[in-house]
């Protein structure tokens, strides 16, 4: 067992875990921070995502005590502080970007990651910036104009329909 | 996952001293490792995780004018901080899986590994580059063995790769959409003494250097000069995203777009 202490979303937490608990395991199983969504568990479908030290990482592809001394941000961390959805959140709701939501934290947070390097992506940037978020309702459409509109960009003039 | 302990040290000779003990494992990024690890199909006592050590990590020029890079660095930063000394070394870095994968993922990981469909290999043979461990350098050409073996010995860590710059080069990959390793990928470098062109992705012996058309290229570096030459599917990897045939076609294709791009 080892001790790991960690800030997830700006609070300071601590446990005794297993060498081999997953980050995507402590969050859910000791934290009860379940916004983060283990979609495959193998690395491939992007629904854990969350933000270490403020880089976008696949929290089932590594171990809890890596992240020990981190900054880790996770989705229940991406809404304003009074509570109402942020930006990038709104803009998901607003363009219909989600159908069963199991993506959307993973898609959240990549979008979120996205936009701080490249406040302004094109449609070929988003969709190569998301290949590692797979969706199987939506079709992708509506999320890329989610990330359009997050940008504040003028989604009508950049996507069809 | 089977249990086992987790270690995270400062220190290369930390490092050595807990991979000496029986049933330690170094862990780089852990981006192909920990799904190792959840199918079961390795068991170690003691991960020894490489991604605290300080002096494993960054980009920096040699005297003689080296790209080094520190074997715990994650492919992100390669991707940023090389882009202006070996544009196509970041190109590559910069597109290999996706960006969490890239933000976790690092070279001496990859190196170590020596998947016959990664990237790095490519890149590491293609440029000639020099593999140092804890105990010796290790030039690219002695260094790939095969299909995931490579001239590591046990316990031997990557503490730092040092690339040549060459005077232009370009890797180009055909992505397997799924998992976004190459299918084919293709790294083609002209240096002043001579042209190396690596390829991964290709054959069941991992990454190789494609020597007829080095030779074709040193007397005419164009993608026109590569056209008399065939690739035979003997020995090329065949499943069920492409043939051998499909392969060995491919990496024709792949060498003139890297030849063009460079």
């Amino acid at each position: 067992m080892t001790q790991v202490s960690m800030t997830v979303n700006g609070e300071a937490v601590s446990a005794e875990v297993e060498g081999r608990t997953l980050l995507s395991d402590f969050l859910r199983g000791n934290l009860r921070l379940t916004g983060t969504h283990i979609g495959c568990d193998t690395s491939q479908c992007g629904a854990c995502l969350v933000h270490v030290d403020g880089e976008v990482v696949k929290s089932c592809t590594m171990f809890a005590a890596e992240a020990a001394g981190t900054e880790v941000t996770t989705i229940e961390g991406m809404a304003n502080p009074d509570g109402s959805l942020s930006a990038i959140q709104q803009a998901f709701q607003d363009q219909h970007g989600l159908q069963c939501g199991f993506c959307t934290p993973g898609m959240v947070m990549a979008t979120a990651s996205l936009l701080k390097e490249n406040p302004k992506p094109s449609v070929a940037e988003i969709r190569d910036y998301l290949e590692g978020n797979i969706c199987r309702c939506t079709g992708y459409h509506n999320i890329i104009k989610a990330v359009l509109a997050a940008s504040g960009q003028d989604v009508d003039a950049m996507v069809a329909g | 996952m089977y249990a086992f302990e987790i270690e995270r040290p400062e220190t290369i000779a930390e490092a050595l001293a807990l991979l000496s003990e029986e049933g330690g494992q170094a862990l780089g990024g852990g981006q192909t490792l920990i799904p190792t690890l959840k199918q079961r199909l390795a068991m170690p006592e003691t991960l020894v995780s490489l991604t605290a050590i300080g002096e494993m990590q960054g980009v920096c020029m040699s005297d003689a004018g080296e790209v080094c890079i520190g074997g715990a660095t994650s492919h992100a930063v390669v991707a940023r901080e090389a882009a202006d000394s070996f544009p196509a070394l970041a190109a590559m870095a910069g597109h290999i899986g996706d960006p969490a994968v890239r933000n976790r993922g690092t070279i001496g990981g990859s190196l170590a590994n020596n998947d016959p469909s990664a990237c790095y290999p490519a890149a590491a043979l293609g440029a000639g580059a020099t593999i140092k461990t804890n105990t010796r350098d290790i030039p690219a050409d002695a260094y790939f063995i095969g299909m995931f073996e490579t001239a590591l010995n046990e316990g031997e860590i990557i503490t730092e790769v040092r690339f040549p710059v060459p005077r232009r080069a370009s890797y180009q990959k055909f992505v397997q959409p799924a998992s976004r390793f190459a299918l084919v990928g293709v790294f083609v470098a002209q240096f002043d003494d001579g042209v190396r062109v690596a390829v991964t992705g290709a054959s069941e012996n991992g990454v190789f250097r494609w020597s007829e058309a080095e030779e074709a290229l040193n007397s005419d570096f164009s993608a026109a000069a590569l056209e008399p030459l065939s690739v035979s599917a003997d020995q090329m990897i065949g499943d069920l995203h492409g043939s051998a045939e499909y392969r060995a076609h491919l990496v024709k294709v792949m060498a003139k777009r890297a030849v063009e791009a460079a």
